[in-house]
Parts: structure tokens; C-alpha cells; sequence
């Protein structure tokens, strides 16, 4: 019993990850029809800007560690701005050139981040009150697990009312749903690529610093080890909806650990295993309109 | 016009084949002669990742398929030749056809339900593939992969032509006999009236279907022989450097590939070719350059850019990407069009 309690609550730890990295994926992809393969190279930016700002600020306080962390998301909006004036807005209506560009970002960035930092991983400091265990229902949880699953509550919640109730939001869902309409009424939906970038890469930014108190420490490869995990959670759960991107996210989280303790590891092989059931079942259209 | 196009790669397979007799130096290109082993693998090298490339390009450039699973077929011809002949034993003339009939049932089984899906949908859905490989194979299950250290070809299982710093010339023999081989295929395949077809599925797949054409099954069947291609280069590839390494399965290995042809240009005959040539080129010099004693008096951080040879290729490549979509092998033509 106590051990499913804590692979529940380490799966939903994880899916809380990939929903930080997934929800901006998808949401770029849903509205501005972009993969962008540059998506890890926010989190790795996230994750790198989190892990210095604790070198400075110490890092061993609950403060400290939020303020790293809200500069590890201030960081990932920084970049995905950037990628997408700079690099994305020339190349709209190509996206084969849109993907190449970003697959080409994708690599030079873990480069650069090997050429700065170096290939190794660089343990990440926190406060003792993360690292500490609470005990549910008889089994001893790390408390970082759930700051992640909290963290990732809160901008479930927050970006589900931004796009219910703000004209943003609405202009969002429009725009997933048939963008040639919503242009054709007069709004310019290109106005709206740039927030929802920013948006993805605050989400990635903050995936990044939390990455480092789940797995103790950042590295230059984490980036694109998560963004393929991301994009199953994407493939599955539909482009453009976040509560579909969510719950397939908590799914696949939970399935990885569950089948990784009771099958020998095998968690992350039966993932792809889950992607070509739903893949089979689903029959044709995958994901839409936006694929056709 | 005709005859030029029969009588260039005549020539061009002419020179490659003769160069390993060339005692020549090209002072700043290579530091030693066409003739040492150090250069010759390095061209080796050049020559696989061209067949890579072209059989790549095939999907890709040829009929509009952007696949981020070739690294899997790759992969699977560089191990299973590798597994076979040092576990268990057999002879490499036994393994590599086991070995490459085993990626194209393999390309036939992911193919089959990646293309349930289409554009960048299939993108992501074989890369979800590639990457299950490619942790299977770091996972090391039981034992038979050799995990993150990868696993040496056992030499004594290899003909002795093909082992040893003296028989390098023989490896780069043999990589130039698998890139005109790949060439000859892309070539043909592309002649056939279902070449057409792909040609026909790349600039307006929903008009190819209404015509009553089956393009699920053109796919499948391209996306099977390049995967066929792929794990023949893999054979080459573990018999020239001596084994399999995790590296083969990674994305970043179909990544590069799409690279190369991007850079030399798409869906042409030769743009592959030069785009591989240049890339791996590249990346083994810039990484002489990051480890070279000559260059100990470098300050540190252009040491530190040069070690991560894919920062300098990944920027190179996208500037391209803005400036000249149509990949090296077409800057002359804009030029002269200009």
C-alpha cells in the first residue's frame, strides 16, 4: 500500500513535469501551427537560469527557492520571445523551414549549454524542507514531489481561466479551432503568437527549475530527454486542449512508474507501446485539423 | 545534356575509387596525404553518412516524408551485426543480411502505424519510436548491448581484409561500393513509374488519392526500403569503426542526417552527397582542432566552442535556412539566375 502511495505520488511528480513542458507545446502547435523543436532548449535555459540564481541566493531557503524558480520561468519566457520574433515570425506559412530552423537551435543551444557549463550534471542545491519526506497514508514522500504536482495545479488552473475568461484566451480557442475564420472576422491572430510563446516558454522555464529539485541536478541532455515525452503526452492527449494535454500527462506519468516498478523498468519503452494503441485505436485524423 | 549526366558520376566514381593511390597533401585541408589512414577514415566516414544521407533524402526530399525514426533502422543494422557476430558468434557474411532484413521487417511494423498519421503528427510519432530504441539500448537488457560503452566487433570474426590501420583503404573501398549502391537504388527507384508516384505524393498527396492511387502503401514501401538502406550503411558503419555505440540510436544521429541534406539540397541527386561530405568533415575537424596539440595555445573558450562541434554546424544551419533554402547544391543556380 505504501509503496503504490509513493509511485502515485512520483508519477504525478513526473506528469507534473511533462504538463509543464507539454501545455506550451501544444498550445504553440494548436494555435500558430508550429512544432517547435527548440521547446527543450527553453526548459534547458529554465533549468540552467533556476540553477545559478540558487548559487547566489543560496538557495537553502523556501525563498530562496522560489525566487530561483521564478527566475528560472522569467528566464524561459525571455528566450521563447526572442526565438519567436527573431526566428519563427519570418518563416509563418513554411513550417517545414519553421521545424528546421528549430531543429537547428535545438542542437546549437545543448551545445552551447555543454560549451558553458560543460557536459556533466551540476547538482542543484534546495531547502531542506523539500528535500524532507512527509509521511501519507504510511509512505515517506519526498516533499519536492509534491511542490511539483502543487506547481503544476496552479498553472493548470491559471492558464484553463486565462483561456475561459480573458479576451485573449477566447481569441486562443478561436484560433485553435478554425484560424481562417478568426482571421477572416477582422482579428489578427498573429498578435496572439507571441503571448501564447511567452506563456510556453514561462511554462518550460519553470518545468526546468522544478526538473532540477526532481531529479537533484541539471544537465545539458534533460531539455530533449523530456520534449520526446512531452510530445507523446501531446500526440495522446489532443493538440491544443489543456485539460486533454493534463490528463494525458498524470496518465502517462503514473503508467511510466507503475510499470517501471512492477515490470523491471520497462516504464519508458511501454510509453511509446501506449502512443501506438491510442495511435491504432484512434483511426486516422490524428490531432485534428491542424495535421490534415 | 545526356551525356554529361552519364559521364559525371562515372567520372566522380573513377576519381573516389583512384584516390586512395593519390600521395598528394592538401596543405589546411587534411594535415596528412589522401593515401595515410587517418585521412582515409575520415573520407570512409564521409562516404557512409553520404549513403545515409541519400537514402534519407529519398523519404524526405523525394516524397515529403519527415521522419525522426531513421536513427532506429541505422541502429539496428550497426547492433544487430555487432550482437550477432561477438555474442553469438556468427560470421559477418551471416549476420549483415540478417541484420538489414530484420530493420526492414521492423520499418514495416513502425511504418505501419506511424502512417496512420501524416505531416508533423508522423514527425513526432517516429521519433517516439527512435527513442524507444534508443533507450532499449541503453538499458543494456541482459547484458547484450554493452549499455552506454556500446560493443566491439570481434575481429577475429571479421575478414581479415576488412580489420586493422593497414586495411583502411579497404573500408573506404567498401563505403564508396555502399554509397554508388544506395545511389543506383534512389536512382532507379525514382526512374520507375512508382518513383513518379512519390515525386506525385510530395507536391499533392490528396490529388494523387483521388486519382485512385494507394499512397499509404507507396509510403510504407519507401519508407521500408529506406529503412533497408539505413541498416546496410549500419553494417558498413560497425565493420569501419570497429563496433555499435549508443550514439547510433540517437535522435541527434536523424537529426544530422536531415541536416546534411538540407545543407546540400533536397530531393537532388548530389545534394546529399556534398551536404554529408561537408558536415562530417566539419565535425571531425573541429573536434582535431578542440583536442589538437597544435592549437594548446588557443585561448580557452574557443577550445571550449570548437569541442562542441554542433554549435558552430546547428548555427551554420539555420543562417542557411534563412539564406539559402535551397541547400549549397543550389547557390550556384540562384547565382546565375540573379
Amino acid at each position: 500500500m505504501s509503496t503504490l502511495v509513493l509511485l502515485t505520488v512520483t508519477g504525478l511528480g513526473l506528469g507534473a513535469l511533462y504538463f509543464l513542458v507539454a501545455s506550451g507545446l501544444s498550445l504553440v502547435f494548436g494555435l500558430a501551427d508550429v512544432l517547435n523543436f527548440a521547446h527543450g532548449l527553453f526548459l534547458s535555459v529554465g533549468a540552467y537560469a533556476a540553477w545559478w540564481a540558487t548559487g547566489r541566493s543560496g538557495g537553502t531557503t523556501v525563498s530562496g527557492l522560489a525566487v530561483a524558480l521564478a527566475f528560472g520561468a522569467a528566464a524561459g519566457t525571455a528566450a521563447a520571445v526572442a526565438v519567436e520574433r527573431i526566428m519563427i515570425r519570418p518563416l509563418y506559412g513554411r513550417p517545414a523551414h519553421q521545424i528546421l530552423a528549430t531543429v537547428g537551435l535545438s542542437l546549437a543551444g545543448v551545445a552551447a549549454v555543454q560549451a558553458a557549463w560543460g557536459t556533466d550534471a551540476r547538482s542543484f542545491r534546495q531547502p531542506a524542507s523539500t528535500r524532507n519526506v512527509w509521511h501519507i497514508a504510511g509512505a515517506a514522500v519526498p516533499a519536492n514531489r509534491l511542490v511539483l504536482i502543487a506547481c503544476a495545479g496552479i498553472v493548470l488552473a491559471a492558464l484553463a481561466a486565462l483561456l475561459r475568461y480573458s479576451r485573449f484566451g477566447l481569441v486562443v480557442r478561436a484560433g485553435v479551432h478554425d484560424r481562417e475564420m478568426v482571421t477572416a472576422l477582422g482579428i489578427d491572430v498573429r498578435t496572439s503568437f507571441t503571448l501564447v510563446f511567452a506563456l510556453a516558454g514561462a511554462a518550460a522555464g519553470l518545468a526546468g527549475g522544478l526538473g532540477g529539485i526532481y531529479f537533484g541536478a541539471v544537465s545539458p541532455d534533460q531539455g530533449s530527454a523530456l520534449l520526446i515525452f512531452a510530445i507523446i503526452v501531446v500526440v495522446v492527449g489532443g493538440l491544443g486542449s489543456i485539460t486533454g494535454t493534463a490528463v494525458a500527462a498524470a496518465a502517462i506519468g503514473l503508467f511510466q512508474q507503475y510499470v517501471n516498478y512492477y515490470a523491471l523498468g520497462l516504464g519508458d519503452v511501454c510509453v511509446i507501446a501506449v502512443l501506438a494503441a491510442v495511435l491504432l485505436a484512434r483511426r486516422e485524423r490524428v490531432a485534428g485539423r491542424v495535421l490534415a | 545534356m545526356n551525356r554529361v549526366s552519364r559521364v559525371v558520376p562515372a567520372a566522380a566514381i573513377l576519381l573516389a575509387v583512384a584516390l586512395p593511390y593519390c600521395a598528394l597533401t592538401l596543405p589546411g585541408v587534411f594535415d596528412s596525404p589522401f593515401n595515410s589512414a587517418g585521412t582515409l577514415q575520415t573520407l570512409t566516414l564521409c562516404l557512409i553518412f553520404a549513403g545515409l544521407a541519400t537514402g534519407y533524402d529519398l523519404l524526405f526530399g523525394r516524397t515529403g516524408m519527415l521522419s525522426f525514426g531513421h536513427a532506429l533502422f541505422f541502429a539496428t543494422g550497426t547492433y544487430l551485426t555487432t550482437i550477432l557476430v561477438t555474442r553469438a558468434g556468427w560470421s559477418l557474411w551471416a549476420a549483415a543480411p540478417v541484420a538489414i532484413l530484420s530493420a526492414g521487417a521492423l520499418a514495416a511494423a513502425v511504418g505501419a502505424i506511424a502512417l496512420r498519421t501524416t505531416g508533423v503528427a508522423f514527425a513526432m510519432v517516429t521519433l517516439a519510436f527512435a527513442q524507444a530504441g534508443a533507450i532499449a539500448i541503453s538499458r543494456n537488457p541482459g547484458g547484450v548491448t554493452g549499455g552506454s560503452d556500446g560493443l566491439s566487433l570481434d575481429p577475429a570474426r571479421v575478414p581479415a581484409a576488412l580489420v586493422g590501420v593497414a586495411n583502411t583503404v579497404n573500408l573506404y573501398w567498401l563505403a564508396l561500393a555502399y554509397l554508388v549502391l544506395v545511389m543506383a537504388v534512389v536512382g532507379r527507384v525514382l526512374a520507375s513509374p512508382g518513383g513518379r508516384v512519390l515525386t506525385a505524393i510530395r507536391d499533392n498527396e490528396p490529388r494523387v488519392r483521388v486519382l485512385g492511387v494507394d499512397t499509404r502503401y507507396h509510403k510504407l514501401a519507401v519508407f521500408v526500403l529506406a529503412a533497408i538502406l539505413a541498416a546496410g550503411g549500419g553494417v558498413v558503419y560497425a565493420v569501419a569503426v570497429g563496433g555499435a555505440s549508443p550514439r547510433a540510436a540517437s535522435t541527434d544521429l536523424t537529426l544530422s542526417l536531415l541536416i546534411m541534406v538540407v545543407l546540400g539540397g533536397t530531393g537532388t541527386r548530389w545534394g546529399p552527397v556534398l551536404g554529408a561530405v561537408v558536415y562530417v568533415y566539419l565535425d571531425q575537424r573541429l573536434t582535431d582542432l578542440a583536442s589538437g596539440a597544435t592549437t594548446a595555445d588557443l585561448p580557452d573558450w574557443v577550445r571550449r566552442i570548437a569541442g562542441q562541434p554542433l554549435l558552430l554546424l546547428g548555427t551554420g544551419f539555420i543562417l542557411l535556412v534563412y539564406l539559402a533554402p535551397g541547400g549549397l547544391s543550389r547557390i550556384r543556380h540562384r547565382a546565375t539566375r540573379a
